[in-house]
């Protein structure tokens, strides 16, 4: 009030307007701003789209039957008529490299996502539930103790080969570091006073669990999520590679290059394409995961 | 301090009792009728009901869980049901290429690994570090037999520097053993060392901030003593960690390969017995090596205590 009323005299010095030496802040906006901060994400997401695109356009790519046999044209060096050569039983290697894009993303996506259900489902319990915490984590370290791929050929040894199987046994080797995960951010907000604050006004449990807890186990678990559809794509082709993945049927990364095995080091080509998409999927799903975590947590960032 | 290691050696029997009940169980919690599934589908009546018999299918859950248990502390893992051997006999004829293989590859990549992070974590921000740590994001999606083949076709096919494939008995002299483990251990450990990489240089970075370097720099200290005698030192603890975790990594691709490479390890035992469905093998096998894993890790908090006087349990 007095401050406003009353007259700033003309011989009092005011004070200067800051000089204007710091060079203007470049602001970039939009998708090419976030290029160029995340440039990480950016690779990883598009090398994924490709991928993605790949799958979902397989039939339209050029590609001819994957499961064809043609035994007159087998094992035929890449050309213009093949462009990754022929399989032992003249199937051509080029579609089947497109097509098994299909397997190893929906298994790798699948597995993310079922994971991350059953995780967050038992890491809720584990966290919330005291009594069920010291049993529900012993049964998730004795899962932990068993390295994946051997729990998952354990599982395949005793169904059928099919995707569906190969997602689940996947699922089962993975959910344990998820739940451990999300029991770790629970008990870590059970401490909050927010927490403690929203339990005094009387809200629910669940509500609880909605509006304060979700949200915060979001971006760890969107990071292991990533991480977790990485492994379970080479998971899957390690499956196939050694028998134990897809049906031979399927055309899948793995198994195309479980069949190239045996004429290798006489037709490298039929291991080396399908080797190669994989790498690059697997690599692009690591960038964005590397670069999602950045993104996510900072402090982590600094560190790794 | 003996207390405490004796405490962590029976905390494992606990770990060890839930890893052999899941691994029993999942003959019961399969979906279908497992004994049918490992018959195959031209499988008669009577041999789905002859391999019953022999899971112990038909009898009930805990007398069967009783007796294997039983046998299994006593060595006994069961019976092959293709070859009629003792799984415990054909394991331990499998043991020295696999394990051969686990204790190169570990050497291997945690001499490279670790200067590896230390270089990166010294030289942070430049292109040495944005190298190697490109390399570290490769090493993790390049799966291990594509590693495998690439590594065979140029130094064994190409070059032939290499042997191409195969195993030769420590017994027969060290240099012919080792020469045939090379490739495969640097296949096998791409993923291990990009991951101790990764651990070495992260846990550097925090170290090389504390006070007590700017201390030994300040009192003119080298840079190499600084970097290997007191950070390395101080950063260990997160490093053991990762290299013990890593070792399910190990595992996992030491089957794979074993069947890049055709080596006649336990890998190849595993191949085999999924081919065959022969589950009494691969529970053997998952068993044993889940055994390794809880041991490794054991091994790993006993070294905490002996690297960092400060954790007292």
């Amino acid at each position: 009030m007095l401050g406003s009323a009353v007259p700033v005299p003309a011989d009092v010095a005011v004070e200067p307007a800051m000089p204007d030496v710091l060079p203007p802040i470049k602001v970039r906006r939009g998708l090419a701003g976030f290029v160029y901060r995340h440039p990480t994400i950016a690779f990883g997401a598009a090398l994924l789209i490709a991928m993605l695109s790949i799958a979902v356009l397989a039939p339209y790519l050029g590609t001819v039957d994957p499961t064809a046999l043609s035994p007159a044209k087998r094992t035929r060096a890449p050309s213009a008529e093949f462009w990754f050569g022929t399989d032992m039983f003249g199937r051509d290697v080029y579609s089947r490299v497109m097509y098994g894009a299909r397997v190893s993303l929906t298994v790798g996506f699948s597995v993310a996502i079922l994971a991350s259900l059953a995780g967050l489902a038992v890491g809720l319990i584990s966290g919330f539930v005291r009594w069920a915490d010291g049993i529900i984590m012993r049964i998730m370290d004795g899962m932990m103790s068993i390295p994946p791929i051997l729990l998952a050929v354990a599982l395949m040894a005793l169904t059928r080969a099919s995707v569906t199987n190969v997602v689940t046994a996947i699922t089962i080797a993975e959910f344990p570091r998820v739940a451990r995960l999300v029991r770790g951010v629970v008990l870590s907000l059970r401490e909050q006073p927010y927490v403690d604050a929203a339990v005094a006004a009387g809200t629910r449990g669940p509500m609880i669990i909605l509006r304060h807890i979700l949200p915060n186990t979001l971006a760890p678990m969107t990071v292991q999520a990533t991480y977790i559809c990485a492994s379970a794509m080479i998971v899957e082709a390690i499956l196939s590679f050694i028998g134990a993945g897809t049906p031979p049927s399927v055309p899948s990364w793995g198994n195309i290059m479980a069949e190239g095995r045996a004429l290798w080091q006489v037709k490298p080509f039929i291991v080396f394409f399908p080797a190669v998409f994989l790498s690059l999927t697997v690599l692009a799903v690591n960038l964005l995961g590397d670069g999602l975590r950045d993104m996510l947590d900072p402090r982590m960032a600094k560190r790794l | 301090m003996l207390a405490h290691i004796f405490r962590r050696i029976v905390a494992t029997i606990p770990v060890m009792a839930i890893v052999a009940l899941f691994v029993f169980s999942l003959l019961y919690i399969a979906p279908g009728d497992p004994a049918a599934v490992i018959a195959g589908e031209q499988a008669s009546p009577e041999d789905v009901e002859k391999i019953r018999k022999g899971l112990g299918l038909d009898r009930p859950f805990v007398s069967r869980f009783g007796e294997w248990s039983w046998h299994i502390l006593q060595a006994d893992l069961g019976t092959s049901m293709f070859t009629g051997l003792p799984v415990t006999q054909l394991i331990v004829q499998r043991l020295e290429p696999t394990l051969s293989l686990m204790v190169v590859t570990l050497i291997l990549s945690i001499t490279i690994a670790v200067p590896m992070g230390v270089i990166a974590a010294w030289k942070a921000g430049t292109w040495v570090d944005r190298g190697l740590m490109a390399f570290a994001v490769l090493g993790f999606s390049v799966p291990v037999f594509v590693v495998g083949y690439v590594l065979a076709y140029v130094f064994a096919l190409e070059l032939d520097w290499f042997p191409v494939q195969g195993y030769t008995p420590l017994s027969a002299g060290f240099w012919p053993w080792l020469e045939n483990l090379v490739l495969p251990a640097i296949a096998l450990g791409c993923v291990y060392i990009a991951l101790i990489a990764r651990i070495t240089r992260a846990s550097m970075l925090e170290v090389l901030q504390q006070d007590y370097i700017r201390t030994a720099r300040s009192k003119g200290m080298g840079q190499s003593g600084i970097l290997f005698v007191h950070a390395l030192k101080n950063a260990a603890v997160p490093i053991v960690t990762v290299i013990g975790i890593g070792v399910a990594l190990l595992i996992g691709g030491a089957v794979v390969t074993e069947s890049v490479f055709a080596i006649p390890g336990l890998g190849r035992l595993t191949i085999d017995a999924i081919v065959r469905r022969d589950y009494p093998v691969i529970q053997g096998i998952v068993l044993l090596f889940s055994l390794v894993y809880v041991l490794v890790n054991l091994a790993v908090d006993v070294i905490y205590t002996l690297l960092d006087p400060r954790i007292r349990y």
